[in-house]
């Protein structure tokens, strides 16, 4: 049976779609995709992630442990500080991107629902005699995003710490309704936000409390659009066991100097190898959406394979991101999509699709 | 519209039968679980549909559809506004949001269809 989270009931009840997702039963939308996305790039949405994985870690051997596994530095961390990186495997493909968050007594890492039992399963074999004790708290916590220009302002007071004096990548431990919470200036949107993580029993209160203060619920339909029109990379569309850092654009997470880690000796061959295919956003001439698994073609031969595509609702533009060959990643390159047979002209563009103003 | 005089196809479009003139689109529950209707491709006029098979798509955020001809015949008109707003589908899809005018073969019927009656029962057990 499908997991779900403490807000499942509250989704149903409240006329959301709901679809399996890594394992969860989770709400894509309320109303309307787009209605949801333009909630939170003009003002606020509130979205259920609890299904994302949160382990946290204690003992002297966790940022040694964490090291291992991890692409980036998290030696250079301050407390309270919050990192994106990647989990690789030996060969350098990618099991999972992960934030690592610094406490000032422990760690916390927030890794994807599809791959939670994968990394803890990895954690566990890589931990080795490290003096470590790791807790996967994902199914006793709640965990939402509140995300958009007006989120911060829309959220003050709910907790005890305001989310407006961290930095962005910041995060606290703080209090809600006198109960242990964090808060967290960050987000899969594209937009200025946070993310709230307490225990089960108050999941409700607080999602309630949000909406009453104006926020809109808003489900994975409307994330996907966002997180795609900020070029965000989706694990098991941009990511892979088979794709490495470097093609997906992601070097400035991989740190080579920083150790050993797992999977550094492959990424040192794979940083110097110019011959893979390399994540790049392509914009579509017509409304069509060219969809995972579309092929791109150039001179009638195969150059790349879609990863993942929409309509973006505030471009107002069919979108996609995808894997082709080098010699064809050249902003302004021009190629067709074949979509279910029909060849739709596309050109390679600049990632992000959409960036805030700031 | 009275929707009693339309026929209803399990794949939820609708069809009005006038002398030999077959008008087709979709049914309000079918907009209602698309949402955020994007595109709508249409066959062009003079085109042979035939009944079961696909005449054109309408894709949404989320995903794509078939759309499928009720009768075998000759495409004598389609809704060219919808090509550039598809709109009109989602807000008046009885009305406004017709998708194309068929010429049906001599003899076709939409008998096989449901009634307005039978398709909400569909709906009702479940879409």
């Amino acid at each position: 049976m499908a997991l779900r989270t403490v807000l499942h009931d509250w989704h149903v009840a409240h006329g959301a779609r709901m679809v399996d997702f890594a394992g969860w039963d989770m709400p894509v939308q309320y109303t309307s995709i787009v209605e949801e996305h333009t909630a939170v790039r003009s003002a606020a949405g509130l979205f259920d992630i609890s299904h994302m994985g949160r382990l946290s870690f204690g003992g002297d051997g966790a940022l040694p442990l964490i090291q291992r596994i991890f692409t980036n530095n998290a030696a250079t961390m301050k407390d309270m500080q919050v990192r994106y990186g990647l989990v690789c495997n030996d060969q350098g493909g990618i099991r999972d991107d992960v934030l690592v968050y610094r406490w000032p007594y422990g760690w916390a890492m927030v890794v994807n629902a599809s791959n939670r039992e994968k990394i803890v399963a990895w954690i566990n074999e890589s931990k080795a005699s490290f003096d470590v004790q790791m807790q996967d708290q994902t199914l006793e916590t709640c965990m939402v995003a509140v995300q958009g220009p007006k989120a911060i302002e829309l959220c003050r007071g709910i907790t005890e710490a305001d989310a407006g004096d961290l930095g962005y990548y910041f995060a606290t431990p703080s209090r809600y309704r006198g109960q242990p919470c964090v808060v967290s200036r960050t987000g899969y949107t594209g937009e200025d936000g946070l993310e709230i993580m307490v225990g089960n029993t108050l999941g409700v209160a607080l999602w309630e409390e949000l909406i009453a203060r104006g926020i809109k619920p808003c489900g994975l339909g409307a994330r996907d659009t966002l997180r795609l029109e900020a070029a965000m990379p989706l694990y098991g569309h941009e990511l892979s066991e088979e794709i490495d850092p470097f093609q997906a654009g992601l070097a400035w997470a991989v740190k080579l100097d920083k150790g050993e880690f797992r999977g550094r000796d492959a990424l040192r061959k794979l940083r110097d190898d110019p011959t893979r295919r390399q994540r790049v956003g392509l914009a579509l001439q017509g409304k069509r959406i060219a969809r995972e698994g579309a092929k791109v073609l150039a001179d009638g031969k195969e150059i790349g394979i879609v990863s993942s595509g929409t309509f973006g609702p505030t471009l107002n533009k069919s979108i996609a991101m995808a894997y082709v060959d080098p010699n064809h990643r050249a902003v302004g390159s021009e190629c067709v999509i074949d979509i279910r047979g029909k060849q739709e002209a596309a050109k390679v563009v600049a990632l992000p699709f959409y960036k805030r103003e700031s | 519209m009275d929707l009693k005089k339309l026929r209803f196809a399990p794949t939820h479009e609708w069809a009005l039968m006038e002398g030999d003139t077959c008008t087709v689109g979709i049914t309000q529950f079918a907009v209602e679980q698309l949402t955020d209707v994007v595109y709508i491709e249409l066959p062009d006029v003079g085109d042979n549909v035939f009944a079961g098979d696909s005449f054109g798509e309408i894709e949404s955020v989320k995903a794509v559809s078939d759309l499928y001809s009720p009768v075998n015949g000759e495409v004598i008109a389609i809704n060219t506004a919808l090509v550039n707003d598809p709109t009109p589908v989602s807000k008046d899809p009885y009305g406004k949001g017709w998708m194309i005018k068929i010429k049906a073969e001599p003899g076709s019927k939409l008998d096989k269809m449901m009634t307005q009656e039978q398709y909400e029962k569909q709906i009702s057990s479940g879409g």
